[in-house]
This record gives C-alpha cells, sequence and structure tokens, in this order.
C-alpha cells in the first residue's frame, strides 16, 4: 500500500502523471480527422476503433519510465531486498501505471470516440473495455519495459517487444466495441478481453521480477 | 536422447554428423515431394494456384515448429540453465523469421489470384502469421540490442515464453473467427478432407521442410559454439 503511494506521487513527479497519455491522446485524435479528412459519415464508421488503437499507442509512451529511475538510481535493488518479494513490487508498479494512465485514459475513450462521431450510446461499452484493455497494456507493457532494463536503448525497443504482445486484447476489445454498435453479441469478445487482461495481470509479475533479477545482476 | 546431446562435446559429434543427412533427406523429400506436387492435375476450384500450397503450409507448419523449439529451448535453459539450450534458441529465431516470412510472401501470392487481395485484414489467421513474425523480430531486437551475451539469454527466454502464448492463439483463432481461411483440413475428425494426390506431396514437403528446418538449426547451433569458444580463446589470449 505504501509502495503503491510511493509509485503513483513518483508518477506525478516525474512525468505529470496522466497528463501526458491524455495530451498524446487528444493530439492524435485531432490528427485523425485531419487525414482521413472531415466527412462524418466515413469518421463515425472509423471513429471507435481509431480511438481504441489510439488508447494502446497512449499507454505505450511512459512505460520506459516504469523501472528506469528505479534501475538507475537503485531503488530497485532496494525494493528487491525488503521483505514484499520482486514478483508484487512489479504487480504494484503496473497497477500504479494502470491507475495513472490506463484509468484517465479509459474516461477520455468514449470522449474521444463521440468526438470523432461514435454514437453516445457506446459509450459506457468503450470506457469498460479500455479500462480492462489498459490492465492488460499495464501489465504486458511492465513485462517489456523490465525486459529492456538490461538494454540501453529503451523507448523504442520497448515498442517493438510490446505491439505484438497487444494484438489480442487490441482485436477482442475492437471487436466487443464494433459489435455493441452494431447490435451484434458482445459480450464473447468482452469476456475474451476481461481474460486476456486477468492472465496477463497474473502472469507477466513473474516475467518481470525475472526480467529485473536478470537486469541487475 | 535430450539428456545424452545436453554434453556439448556430445552435441557437436552428434551433430556433426546428423547436420548433413538431415540436409540430404530435406533435399530428397522437397524434392520428391514438389515433383509429386506440380505433377498433379489442377484442382477443379484453384487451377494451378494448388501448387502454391505445397511451399506454402509446409513453411508455415516450419515456422510454428521453430517457435515451438524456440520456446523449448528457452524452456529448458531458464530452467536449468543449460549453455546449449540458449545456444539453440539463439540459432532458432532467424530461422524462424524465415520460414514465417516465406509463408506469409507465398500467401500472399496465392491470395491475389484466389481472394482477389494480397492481404485480407478480415483473416485471423493471416494477422496471427504476422504476429509471430512480429514476435520474431522483437526476439531478435530485443537479443541484438542487450550487449551483455548471458543477460541477452535471459531476457530472450522470457519474452521467448510470453510469446509461446501466442501460438495456441493461432491454432485456434481459425475456429474462434470463423474466417476467410481454410479451416483445419489434415487432422480432424473424419480423415483429412485433402485429396491424396495432394496430400501425399504435401506431407512430403511437409517433413522436408521439418528437416531442412532441423539440419540449419543444428548448424547455426554448431556455428554459436565455435563462435563462442573462439571468443572465450581470444579473450585468454588477451589476458595472456
Amino acid at each position: 500500500m505504501v509502495l503503491l503511494r510511493r509509485e503513483l506521487a513518483l508518477a506525478w513527479a516525474r512525468g505529470g502523471g496522466p497528463l501526458l497519455a491524455l495530451g498524446f491522446f487528444a493530439a492524435a485524435v485531432v490528427m485523425l480527422p485531419l487525414s482521413l479528412g472531415p466527412e462524418p459519415a466515413r469518421l463515425a464508421r472509423v471513429a471507435a476503433g481509431a480511438a481504441w488503437v489510439l488508447l494502446a499507442l497512449a499507454s505505450l509512451l511512459s512505460l520506459d519510465r516504469m523501472f528506469e529511475p528505479d534501475f538507475e538510481d537503485g531503488a530497485l535493488d532496494l525494493l528487491s531486498l525488503g521483505p514484499l518479494p520482486l514478483e508484487a513490487v512489479a504487480a504494484v508498479k503496473c497497477l500504479a501505471q494502470w491507475l495513472v494512465t490506463g484509468a484517465p485514459l479509459a474516461l477520455a475513450a468514449p470522449i474521444g470516440a463521440i468526438a470523432l462521431g461514435a454514437k453516445p450510446a457506446a459509450a459506457p461499452i468503450i470506457a469498460a473495455a479500455a479500462a480492462l484493455g489498459g490492465l492488460a497494456f499495464a501489465f504486458l507493457g511492465g513485462a517489456g519495459a523490465a525486459l529492456a532494463l538490461a538494454s540501453r536503448r529503451g523507448g523504442l525497443l520497448i515498442a517493438v517487444i510490446v505491439l505484438p504482445l497487444l494484438t489480442p486484447p487490441v482485436i477482442f476489445g475492437g471487436a466487443a466495441i464494433d459489435n455493441f454498435q452494431n447490435g451484434l453479441p458482445w459480450l464473447t469478445p468482452f469476456s475474451l478481453l476481461a481474460a486476456y487482461a486477468l492472465a496477463a495481470a497474473a502472469l507477466t509479475p513473474f516475467a518481470m521480477a525475472g526480467a529485473c533479477r536478470n537486469a541487475a545482476s | 536422447m535430450f539428456a545424452a546431446l545436453a554434453n556439448p562435446l556430445r552435441f557437436m559429434a552428434f551433430s556433426r554428423w546428423a547436420a548433413p543427412i538431415l540436409g540430404l533427406a530435406a533435399l530428397l523429400l522437397t524434392g520428391a515431394g514438389l515433383t509429386l506436387g506440380l505433377s498433379a492435375p489442377p484442382d477443379y476450384q484453384q487451377g494451378d494456384t494448388v501448387w502454391i500450397m505445397f511451399v506454402h503450409v509446409p513453411a508455415a507448419w516450419a515456422a510454428m515448429l521453430a517457435y515451438g523449439c524456440l520456446g523449448g529451448a528457452s524452456f529448458i535453459s531458464l530452467v536449468f540453465r543449460h549453455a546449449l539450450a540458449d545456444q539453440a534458441a539463439k540459432a532458432a529465431a532467424p530461422l524462424g523469421a524465415a520460414f514465417t516470412g516465406l509463408a506469409l510472401v507465398t500467401g500472399s501470392l496465392w491470395g491475389r489470384p484466389m481472394w482477389g487481395a494480397w492481404w485480407v485484414w478480415g483473416d485471423a489467421r493471416l494477422v496471427s502469421v504476422l504476429v509471430l513474425f512480429l514476435l520474431f523480430l522483437a526476439y531478435l531486437a530485443l537479443r541484438a540490442s542487450i550487449d551483455d551475451e548471458a543477460k541477452a539469454a535471459r531476457a530472450g527466454e522470457i519474452l521467448a515464453l510470453i510469446g509461446l502464448i501466442n501460438l495456441p492463439i493461432i491454432h485456434f483463432s481459425v475456429e474462434w473467427w470463423n474466417t476467410l481461411h481454410q479451416g483445419e483440413s489434415i487432422l480432424r475428425p473424419g480423415g483429412p478432407a485433402l485429396a491424396p494426390v495432394y496430400l501425399l506431396p504435401l506431407l512430403l514437403t511437409g517433413a522436408g521442410y521439418s528437416f531442412a528446418f532441423g539440419a540449419l538449426w543444428l548448424a547455426r547451433t554448431r556455428a554459436e559454439v565455435w563462435r563462442r569458444r573462439a571468443t572465450a580463446l581470444a579473450l585468454q589470449a588477451a589476458l595472456r
């Protein structure tokens, strides 16, 4: 609990917390009509899906700050010697990452989608899918960030590692939102998304702890 | 058998003969399969493009086999800390990327006349093979970006095991999404749906590709063992 509070405080102090991801998301939503053309009919068709994929990209932004500063200043070594197993530390870090970027983005996603022309009735499902998807993004992204610790060129490498792993949640979430808008059964892809997010949350802490120990050794 | 081969000396003695033999078997089997396949009559629906199947489907099989080997070797290396397993994993990754690329390219060449498009995003299997390709690239990028050999090995193992979750998704995606791609036609209840004229050459080329992967894998692992030995010798010489 103390660790969670520390992570949240650090997230605000180090990079302005959710502002960076939200700013990127807003800017990207503005760029989309500029590149696709302003016709409402065309935008409305891609609105929800575009908001969804921009969300995935926005959640990649702060990943390289997840482990790197603690690794640099030795805090990660201290944490690994502490009473909490490194797996739990990694899970808490991901949870903090989700609270700081995933949750605000989940609130912003329906706004972005509606601004692009999605039906307002789809707002709850977009927010719910974004919240669940954000959980998967945070944990898988954390695994990528921890793996990239051992190398000296974080940012882009993390994106290359993480993006292929993000395809299943992007597919499931996109299908859930799309089916909901077209009146098709959306619960199946939504449950698959939830299953994927929870499995990621359960399994990736072990990978992250292993990767952190490897980088520190 | 694996326990015996874990000894690097015994592995080198074994692979010295096994690699060329596997390679020869691969050449013979692929040659026989392609000869039989190309003399098979054109399909009543697909016409001559059915022949692409004999290079496309085995490449996809070999790609999945390569990822399975990469994952398996990574697991052995992670759990038992065996140096040879890591060398094997490192050697398997570029091969897997090559076979995956071959499957994607030939599939695209087949899709153009049959589906009328080089690439169809609605098909889940296409997309997941592309993801497999990206996973191989991610593995290669991660290993290449870490200078320390031991750290690169551990990080690669962890990534390979995370990616292993993707393999069942590839296989079952056909049933989950039920899309444009052919359903399972070889391993299915009620026997293969493929006519024997096509099935036999396909199985032959499939075995040939797998043997080719095995031969190249052994050769690359041998090269990796030699490379590390050379590095160690160079270090020794420099220290003296």
